[in-house]
């Protein structure tokens, strides 16, 4: 039956339902702040929001909005080929180029058009993309469309890269090599300064999606690839508006002047609505921000180290390194599910995470830190979690 | 260039640990709907038998592999 696939999905719905929570798309019915707002009736700290600097509430950024949504209206009502390229459109193009040193650049309705856009067109049939096992959802659906030969690689395994370069033999030259900033997930930083080192062995293009590092790392919050110092190895950078910059939509930047005549041959490019002018304003304003107030990659990193010193200390399961995004891993449904609800009455809106969404068989409670995190609220945060291992219901792996 | 048998053979073998029923593995017995193989299991053992044979199986060919008799064929023309 067409349905039977979903009974699974139905089921666990069900379920969900039996016991009264509701953890994916829980509806927020106010914002207060960029780290507070209210959800399912609770007064909560948002503490799962990838509002990495806080300027989806930027008051600037706002006033930006409103200015343009009253110049230019609420919509394009077109694409981006027909009638739906604005002078703000090709503004924040040639600012983004601008922003990443290079002299290229396409402005994507949404970040997800971004990558799996880019993906599904940069390599086709006869070509060879080797990807990052860990890569996001949107990158698996772009090199699923290309129709080129798709390889993984291990997660963060430069070596694993390599061997699988060198079984390309001639053909390593014109690969395609995708990895990632920072991971969605568990927050993990990829080792590109070793990818890189492996692309100039074999050859082939690097393409980085720098969707969760973008304003987080980097001298000038250009992402993973400048912080390892290795921006001139990377073909295409690929990235949102979404997360540091608090608005919607997604980028490509390259040094290679074909990026123009790839821009006409992207289908999530061609066939969707451009983005609204407000948006593109707003974005515009948060680059700006981004450029000229490295305090707040500061401040969001002196949050990231309290929240995960914190957890670290209670015991909890959370990765090697600290990051703006920290997990916490679990390997029981249940019990992960129970956590999510106990952290929203303390509180603490966080993300739940279950497989295939996470990287492993295990479950996420997945937290990201903004730098607009106040410490109360990154220590209201701990608090919470505190409150679980007290409840017994997560235990931690060692001695806090 | 080995045989079909002996990469059939092969498979068997590394499908020992996650064979946690004890199936009687044959060329038509079938990964995942059969043996139970999860989507990470399948990756798990995609990646033993490229680091065995030294090949990278592509992740085009796996919609086109059910059981243990078609996975011996693709990575035998792989490994050509």
């Amino acid at each position: 039956m067409l349905f039977d696939k979903f009974q699974t999905m139905a089921d666990f719905q069900a379920e969900l339902a039996e016991r009264h929570v509701e953890p994916f798309g829980a509806v927020t019915e106010k914002i207060l702040s960029a780290t507070e707002g209210v959800v399912q009736g609770r007064n909560v700290i948002l503490a799962g929001t990838n509002n990495y600097l806080g300027l989806s509430y930027d008051p600037r950024c706002i006033k930006a909005a409103q200015d343009a949504a009253a110049r230019w209206g609420t919509g394009t009502t077109g694409s981006r080929l027909a009638n739906g390229s604005f002078a703000e459109h090709r503004a924040l193009e040639a600012e983004i180029a601008a922003f990443y040193g290079v002299d290229h650049a396409i402005v994507f309705s949404t970040g997800y058009a971004a990558t799996m856009g880019m993906c599904a067109t940069l390599a086709g049939p006869g070509d060879v993309i080797l990807l990052d096992a860990d890569s996001h959802a949107s990158i698996y659906a772009g090199v699923k469309q290309s129709g080129a030969e798709v390889i993984r690689f291990k997660h963060n395994n430069p070596e694993d890269l390599a061997k699988r370069m060198r079984r390309l033999g001639d053909r390593a030259g014109q690969a395609l090599i995708i990895a990632e900033g920072i991971y969605s997930m568990l927050g993990d930083v990829a080792p590109l300064k070793d990818i890189a080192a492996v692309k100039r062995e074999y050859g082939g293009y690097l393409f980085v999606d720098e969707a969760h590092s973008m304003g987080v790392l980097g001298e000038t919050g250009r992402g993973a690839a400048q912080a390892a110092g290795v921006e001139a190895d990377v073909d295409f950078f690929a990235g949102t508006f979404s997360k540091s910059l608090g608005a919607i939509g997604g980028f490509c930047v390259s040094q290679h002047s074909e990026l123009e005549a790839i821009r006409f041959c992207i289908n999530a490019y061609m066939f969707t609505a451009s983005s609204s002018p407000s948006i593109i304003a707003s974005t515009r304003e948060a680059l700006r921000i981004i450029a000229a107030e490295p305090q707040l990659r500061q401040q969001l990193w002196d949050n990231a180290n309290r929240l995960y010193d914190g957890l670290k200390s209670l015991g909890l399961p959370v990765g090697p390194t600290a990051s703006p995004v920290v997990a916490v891993e679990m390997s029981d449904r249940s019990l992960t599910i129970d956590c999510w609800k106990a952290l929203m009455e303390a509180g603490v809106y966080v993300n739940l995470v279950i497989p295939p969404a996470s990287p492993s068989s295990n479950f996420l409670l997945r937290n990201s830190v903004s730098a607009a995190h106040t410490s109360a609220q990154i220590d209201a945060i701990i608090a919470g979690y505190a409150s679980l291992v007290t409840a017994g219901l997560i235990a931690p792996t060692k001695a806090a | 260039m080995t045989d079909y048998q002996e990469y059939l053979s092969f498979l068997y073998r590394a499908l020992e640990s996650q064979n946690k029923n004890k199936l009687v593995l044959c060329e038509n017995t079938a990964l995942v709907a059969d043996i139970g193989l999860s989507s990470l299991e399948v990756m798990e053992f995609i990646e033993k038998i490229e680091d065995h044979f030294d090949i990278s199986i592509p992740l085009n060919i796996l919609p086109d592999v059910n059981t243990i008799g078609d996975l011996a064929k693709k990575v035998r023309e792989l490994n050509l």
